[in-house]
């Protein structure tokens, strides 16, 4: 098991690193000027030259590539051009390893940046986890105890209708009624969990319910699918045949087996949700990575886009590692190996 | 659809010394379906003593799984129709709530399913299954039934049992996993034991393995033994009453011996005809049945059996077509009973179809009975027969 | 250089595909298995019979394939193999059949992917109509295709369901270009009659048939091409007994009318023994005998044969009542990553020595159409209580190299079977 979490995360830091090279050349290959952005409308052409080279935009892609490299390995000092540096000693700034770049768009350091935002990411990705993991397999499962009945048509038929929704339109829709025209809940906005709970907890309710409710009705249908077919399964049978009633067969039996596909995929469905809600951020004014992509990519931010891309990533590639080892756990059949 | 009203023929048997411990009585169980309703068994009736073992032929659709099921209740819950009697020790357990037949269930009627891979549960450990099933029954301490598992593994083979309890159902070879499933069933000493396909996901070598301790087991138990199965020779080296089904009913009926030696029924007769043997004749020629097996949903009219049948021509009229056939005794015993219009039977299988599918036979069977003689029935593969460690 | 361009060594496509001569024997072989629908009487068969003096079509020799073991490591490295299958060989002759039995693990399945070449040998030959297909590339393998086919054992995951019945079995047709389009179709309502199915239905999808129906569509679509040689690995183990009969019977007429051999893999001894004239049982990778059937069947020399057939349940035990005599086998087959050492049967062997330990027994020819690979090789109850292979192999009765012998020159190592042979009782070759 160990061996292979090694092996594991090895094949992840390169994949990281193809991915960084990737993003450099993709990024190029969308023939802009980026330190037009940087620079600002009334920018001379001299100015846009000194912006190009500050930013070092005006070398080789795989020499950029290189520094930020390095930069995430030992750390790099802003501007690069050593002649810069010197020309303006009051602008140069240090940036300790690991360095993922200074944002040109917001003037900050791209790490600093995403440290900020990442808490509210986190915390309406684990809220809205949490809620539709709850309630996506308890009325899965409901649904397929009540199969062809009254009660599985409406849970799969009203599942179907928030699945049919956009996102957006389930915030704006809960934002408009229960906190604008009911006064239910006060306008959602973002307190540190750390600071107030109850608040982040009120905070957060809106965005949270949002999201979980597109992802509750995709478990709903898979839940009740993987219990329906766990049930036909032979050794169900034989759990029957033991005697053992039904409280048993389903709680015990059925639920163990469905278990193991609902680990991968919620873990999965966290691990995209983490690096950022872009919808959902957007519709209800929350400042998370979701809208720092966004930002990042209207303003052709190339080290904050770099940043982002490698951030999801990693939780990506993480959640991977970490649901695969999950399942070694799970289901005594698999052997890590 | 078409089939007249018929008396079915009550088959407990009379002459039986010990009473039965399991009858079955005229059992119908229908699934209503959006296409129609699937008449999977249509008035089935038999008997199994303790002790005895019976053995339920048929192929896939006959309906000889879904009768079993019955038997375990299994079907409580579902959109399943069931009608007729099944008393067990007496009881009649489709009078029984859910509640009822739960404590029956593995208690008193216990089953050993197919493959033992799938039927075991692959997430818990082997030990675990079969303490929880002893637990369900006993109130008694995990400890004790852990020891009650140990042993019982002990007792149907499996090498170091103590050890082996822990094991998951993959660490198990096939024939260590229907011993355990086996061990399973036998948890609560069950008077009443029902193997299906118990042998058939199993290599040869292994099946002989599990048949020897399936016989020990139930002399030792003093059990009644359902095997369902479509292996003839199966049938042949384990059981003491064999019942054929055709598409939801009972064709024929009777002691092992008479049915597989003097066979009645054409669908019988297929059945023996298109297996081949390992001994015997070489030309001895495989006949098949043609056609397929019939839809439960929409079953042919009179006779079930009657488009394959390759010998219609000999009933008068469109008997086979438009009647039932009743399931009674035949000319030779009145134990074996068969349903089928034909009048003369014995004469068309020991004339036309004994000589096509095992030639040197012929005359042996055709001999008046020479019973209790076993040398008479040596195949001609006789070197095999002799000598054997 | 590519294969296809070779000419003389294949058939003639335009040949065979001609509709004309196969039209009558076709028609023939329709009414003879047609079974379905109409009840009539219905032809039986008696078991096969081998061609006689038929050319040889298919010669293994030597043939391996052992699946690499890695390690669990952080860097996987190759600890040890899986012997799937160790060193086989055998002869198949224009025609004819070979069954190849044995229980599950025993190789016989792998040995099948091989031949039709799923699988690349690890070591050994598989010569076809005399040439080496053991190391040809993918690309040169494409002729082969046509000649060396499969019928598989399930039907219902061996047929794309989202195809027509027309489609899969014309698929062959339209890769290999061997017929203009507009005939596909004829060829497909021919070959649908020939294993007894209504032509008309080549625009149904394989959920519309039933079982013994989609293993007849199967053995259309691996006749599309005319092949040479059919491998058919458990071709009716799934079916319903009924309907086993019915597609051994139909693979029996495919054979006497198109002249078909088949390596016929099956864990069913009886329809092995009514398909095949000749047998091969496997255990654990290697032949443990081989021979025609009466030899395999009625007088077998190996105790693993002799414990499999024993094994089977007999129907005439009815007549009598109770179990069959029979060897029993204690525990399981051996795990073929550390197989056991010598025979690798000795472990589960009732008559195994010490000699058997040390060294492994060659595949002896011991009749005309008989080898067998044990040290006491003898019908049951007449095994010889000294190694009866010492001479030969130049060793003494512990298996120990005898100074004073040396081995044989006339062991036969060779596929096929030799005019002289090693009498078992007077210790000596000898002839026919």
């Amino acid at each position: 098991m160990f061996a292979y979490t090694i092996r594991r995360v090895i094949t992840g830091i390169l994949l990281l690193v193809v991915m960084s090279v990737v993003t450099f050349y993709l990024f190029y290959a969308s023939s802009t000027t980026p330190e037009r952005y940087a620079c600002g409308p009334k920018c001379t052409a001299a100015q846009l030259e000194t912006t190009k080279k500050s930013l070092g935009y005006d070398e080789p892609t795989y020499v950029q590539w290189g520094k930020f490299a390095k930069g995430v390995a030992v750390g790099r000092t802003f501007p690069d051009d050593p002649e810069l540096r010197k020309a303006a000693p009051q602008l140069v700034q240090e940036c300790p390893a690991p360095c993922l770049g200074f944002s040109t768009g917001y003037s900050a350091p791209v790490r600093s940046l995403i440290q900020d935002k990442l808490p509210v990411s986190f915390s309406l990705a684990i809220a809205a986890f949490v809620l539709w993991m709850v309630g996506g397999v308890a009325l899965g499962i409901t649904a397929a105890l009540f199969k062809g009945r009254l009660l599985d048509r409406a849970i799969v038929g009203l599942s179907l209708v928030a699945f049919a929704f956009p996102t957006f339109f389930i915030g704006l829709l809960l934002l408009k009624f229960v906190s604008i025209r009911w006064g239910l809940i006060k306008l959602p906005a973002y307190t540190p969990l750390t600071e107030n709970p109850w608040l982040w907890a009120t905070g957060m309710i809106l965005p949270a319910i949002t999201l979980a409710v597109v992802y509750m009705a995709g478990y709903i249908r898979i839940t009740r699918a993987f219990v329906l077919e766990t049930m036909s399964e032979d050794y169900i049978r034989t759990a029957r045949a033991k005697g053992l009633n039904q409280r048993t067969v389903i709680g015990k039996h059925t639920l163990r087996a469905v278990l193991t596909p609902l680990v991968t995929l919620s873990g999965l469905d966290l691990a995209g949700l983490l690096g950022g809600a872009i919808i959902t951020e957007q519709v209800f004014n929350f400042n998370g990575v979701g809208k720092l992509s966004v930002t990042a990519i209207q303003r052709f931010d190339l080290p904050l886009i770099v940043g982002i891309v490698l951030l999801v990533a990693t939780i990506v590639i993480v959640a991977n590692i970490i649901v695969d080892l999950l399942y070694a756990v799970i289901d005594p059949r698999v052997r890590l190996g | 659809m078409s089939s007249s009203p018929t008396q079915v023929h009550d088959g407990t048997r009379s002459q039986s010394a010990g009473d039965p411990l399991l009858v079955v009585k005229d059992l119908k169980v229908h699934f209503p379906t959006s296409d129609g309703v699937v008449k999977a068994v249509d008035g089935l009736s038999y008997t199994v003593e303790r002790g005895k073992t019976l053995g339920i032929v048929g192929e896939s659709g006959s309906g000889k799984s879904v009768s079993s099921s019955a038997i375990m209740g299994l079907f409580h819950g579902s959109s399943a129709q069931l009608s007729g009697q099944i008393l067990l020790d007496g009881t009649d357990v489709l009078t029984l709530s859910e509640k009822e037949m739960r404590a029956l269930r593995g208690r008193d009627v216990a089953m050993i399913f197919q493959d033992p891979l799938s039927a075991l549960h692959p997430y818990y450990t082997v030990g675990a299954q079969i303490i929880e099933a002893y637990r369900v029954h006993q109130d008694v301490k995990k400890s004790v039934a852990r020891r009650r598992a140990i042993e019982l593994l002990d007792r149907v083979g499996i090498p170091q049992p103590d050890r082996r309890v822990d094991d998951y159902p993959h660490q198990f070879s096939g024939g260590m996993r229907q011993r355990a499933m086996i061990a399973m069933g036998l948890v609560n000493d069950p008077s009443m034991l029902i193997a299906d396909e118990p042998t058939t996901a199993l290599d040869v070598t292994v099946q002989a393995q599990i048949l020897d301790l399936l016989q020990d087991l139930q002399r030792e138990f003093n059990s009644a033994v359902i095997i369902i199965t479509h292996d003839l020779g199966v049938v042949a080296e384990m059981t003491d009453d064999t019942l054929v089904m055709y598409g939801g009913r009972a064709v024929e009926y009777g002691k092992t011996s008479e049915i597989l030696t003097h066979p009645e029924m054409p669908y019988t007769w297929g059945l023996l005809s298109s297996v081949p043997e390992v001994t015997g004749d070489t030309s001895a020629k495989l006949i098949p049945i043609p056609g397929n097996p019939p839809s439960l949903l929409n079953p042919p009219s009179g006779c079930h059996f009657h488009p394959r049948c390759a010998h219609r021509d000999k009933v008068p009229g469109d008997l086979c077509v438009t009647t039932t056939p009743e399931l009674v005794p035949g000319g030779r015993d009145p134990h074996h009973l068969k349903r089928c219009h034909l009048a003369d039977p014995e004469d068309i299988y020991l004339q036309e179809v004994l000589p096509e599918i095992a030639p040197d036979l012929v005359d042996e069977i055709a001999a008046p009975e020479q019973t209790g003689a076993p040398g008479v029935h040596g195949t001609t593969g006789t070197t095999e027969q002799g000598g054997r460690a | 250089m590519s294969a296809e361009q070779q000419p003389g060594r294949h058939v003639d496509p335009e040949a065979t595909t001609s509709t004309e001569p196969e039209a009558a024997p076709a028609q023939h072989a329709a009414t003879a298995v047609a079974t379905d629908g109409s009840p009539g009487h219905v032809q039986g068969h008696g078991a096969s019979e081998a061609p006689a003096d038929a050319k040889t079509l298919l010669s293994v020799e030597d043939l391996r394939m052992w699946f690499p073991v890695k390690s669990s490591g952080v860097i996987h490295r190759t600890v040890g193999h899986v012997q799937a299958v160790d060193g086989v060989s055998f002869e198949v002759a224009e025609g004819a059949s070979l069954g190849l039995v044995g229980e599950s693990g025993c190789g016989k399945s792998t040995t099948g992917k091989l031949i039709t070449r799923l699988l690349n040998p690890t070591g050994g030959s598989i010569n076809f109509q005399g040439r080496d297909i053991a190391t040809l590339k993918e690309r040169e393998l494409k002729p082969l295709r046509r000649e060396i086919q499969m019928i598989f054992q399930d039907p219902y995951t061996s047929l794309n369901p989202r195809h027509t019945v027309g489609s899969i079995i014309g698929a062959p047709l339209r890769i290999h270009k061997i017929v203009p389009e507009n005939k596909v179709l004829d060829r497909v309502r021919e070959l649908l009659e020939i294993v007894g199915l209504n032509p008309e239905h080549y625009n149904r999808f394989p959920n519309e048939f039933s079982g013994g129906q989609r293993q007849r569509i199967g053995i259309a679509r691996a006749l599309t091409l005319n092949p040479k040689l059919l491998v058919a690995d458990e071709p009716v183990s799934a079916l319903d007994v009924s309907i086993q009969a019915q597609v051994v019977n139909l693979l029996q007429s495919i054979q006497s009318e198109f002249g078909v051999a088949f390596l016929f893999i099956a864990h069913d001894l009886a329809i092995v023994r009514h398909f095949c004239p000749e047998v091969a049982v496997m255990y654990l990778g290697k032949v443990v005998e081989i021979g025609d059937r009466d030899s395999i069947y009625q007088r077998s020399m190996h105790p693993y044969t002799q414990a499999l057939l024993s094994a089977v349940p007999d129907v005439k035990q009815a007549a009598i009542g109770g179990r069959r005599e029979r060897i029993r086998l204690e525990g399981d087959v051996p795990s073929p990553i550390n197989p056991p050492s010598g025979c690798r049967f000795r472990t589960r062997c009732p008559i195994a020595q010490d000699i058997c330990a040390k060294v492994e027994p060659p595949l002896l020819q011991i009749g005309p159409k008989h080898k067998v690979a044990c040290h006491f090789p003898g019908t049951i109850g007449n095994h010889p209580t000294k190694p009866a292979t010492t001479g030969l192999l130049g060793l003494d009765a512990d298996g120990n190299a005898d100074p004073r012998a040396s081995a044989s020159s006339e062991l036969n190592t060779s596929p096929g079977y030799a005019d002289r042979w090693y009498d078992i009782d007077r210790q000596s070759m000898t002839g026919a």
